[in-house]
């Protein structure tokens, strides 16, 4: 990891970091646990198409375990952690395949956040009620795909090469 | 956008559609038995309070926690919380059959059971 890349990581964490508390600052009172509008995500985005995997997922772990410990708690570290490994698993693969652009990228991750964290908050709260807040969470998290992926597409075409650092 | 990114969009939301109404089929009630809320704490069952008396308690958890559920014109729903996020303090009272509230910071999940139908609207899980 050369000088460029930690110091390009590390704007990208800041920034992640910074869209998770204002969106902790704007919280969605919609009555769904785990609704969120999914800001940080529009970073990660970015950084997947512009720093590569890698440094992208660094980034997501990074983003989740910082934000769990200033803003949360273990509880929703855990449930975040799950939501963010997954989208980006499926995020990674979606990309690979080369069937989508940068916002079907997106919602994929967006879809994916939340059925990784209504997963495992189903395994710790060990009922299978919170399935039916699943179908809403799934349609929130592709509005909120679709959003983030055009504005992260746009971000990309125009500073995207800046980061050219692979 | 490309086509994929399109047609993706509209497979996620026809899938979420068709689960939606699934859920709202498949829950037709067994009517006859009366109302009840269950509280569940880490998954196991905590107490059981019938919608058709109006009861405010407050349920202790653990490291100093407690939600206070409050049932009152037969429908449920917690006055209070310790936690922080406060989701459940702000859900909308419920009283159908497989309504839900839930706080996850405390582990507490509330359920009605053979409850009426919810003929109203799906989108108040």
């Amino acid at each position: 990891m050369n000088t460029k890349k930690v110091a390009y990581l590390g704007l990208f964490i800041a920034l992640a970091f910074v869209l998770s508390y204002v969106e902790f600052l704007l919280p969605l009172s919609i009555g769904i646990p785990g609704a969120k509008i999914g800001l940080a995500n529009l970073v990660v985005m970015v950084a997947l198409y512009t720093i590569g995997n890698k440094n992208a997922f660094l980034l997501s772990l990074v983003r989740v375990i910082l934000v769990g410990l200033t803003f949360g708690n273990l509880a929703m570290m855990i449930y975040s952690m799950a939501g963010a490994m997954l989208s980006f698993l499926v995020m990674i693969i979606a990309k690979r395949t080369k069937l989508f652009s940068i916002t079907g990228v997106s919602v994929l991750g967006g879809v994916f956040h939340n059925v990784g964290q209504i997963l495992v908050a189903m395994l710790v709260l060990d009922t299978a009620s919170l399935i039916y807040y699943l179908p809403f969470l799934i349609v929130i998290g592709t509005i909120s795909g679709i959003v983030i992926g055009v504005i992260s597409g746009m971000i990309t075409a125009r500073v995207g090469r800046l980061f050219d650092i692979k | 956008m490309k086509k994929n990114d399109i047609i993706l969009i509209i497979c996620i939301l026809v899938v979420a559609g068709l689960v939606i109404a699934m859920t709202r089929f498949t829950n037709q009630t067994k009517n006859g038995d009366e109302a009840v809320a269950v509280v569940t704490i880490d998954g196991i069952e905590y107490a059981r309070y019938p919608l058709d008396k109006d009861v405010t308690e407050t349920i202790e958890i653990s490291d100093n926690n407690y939600n206070v559920i409050s049932i009152h014109d037969g429908q449920c729903e917690i006055s209070d919380a310790s936690c922080p996020d406060q989701i459940c303090v702000y859900h909308n009272p419920i009283e159908n059959n497989g309504q839900t509230i839930v706080c996850l910071p405390n582990r507490l999940v509330v359920t009605i059971e053979n409850g009426s139908d919810n003929d109203i609207d799906g989108a108040t899980y």
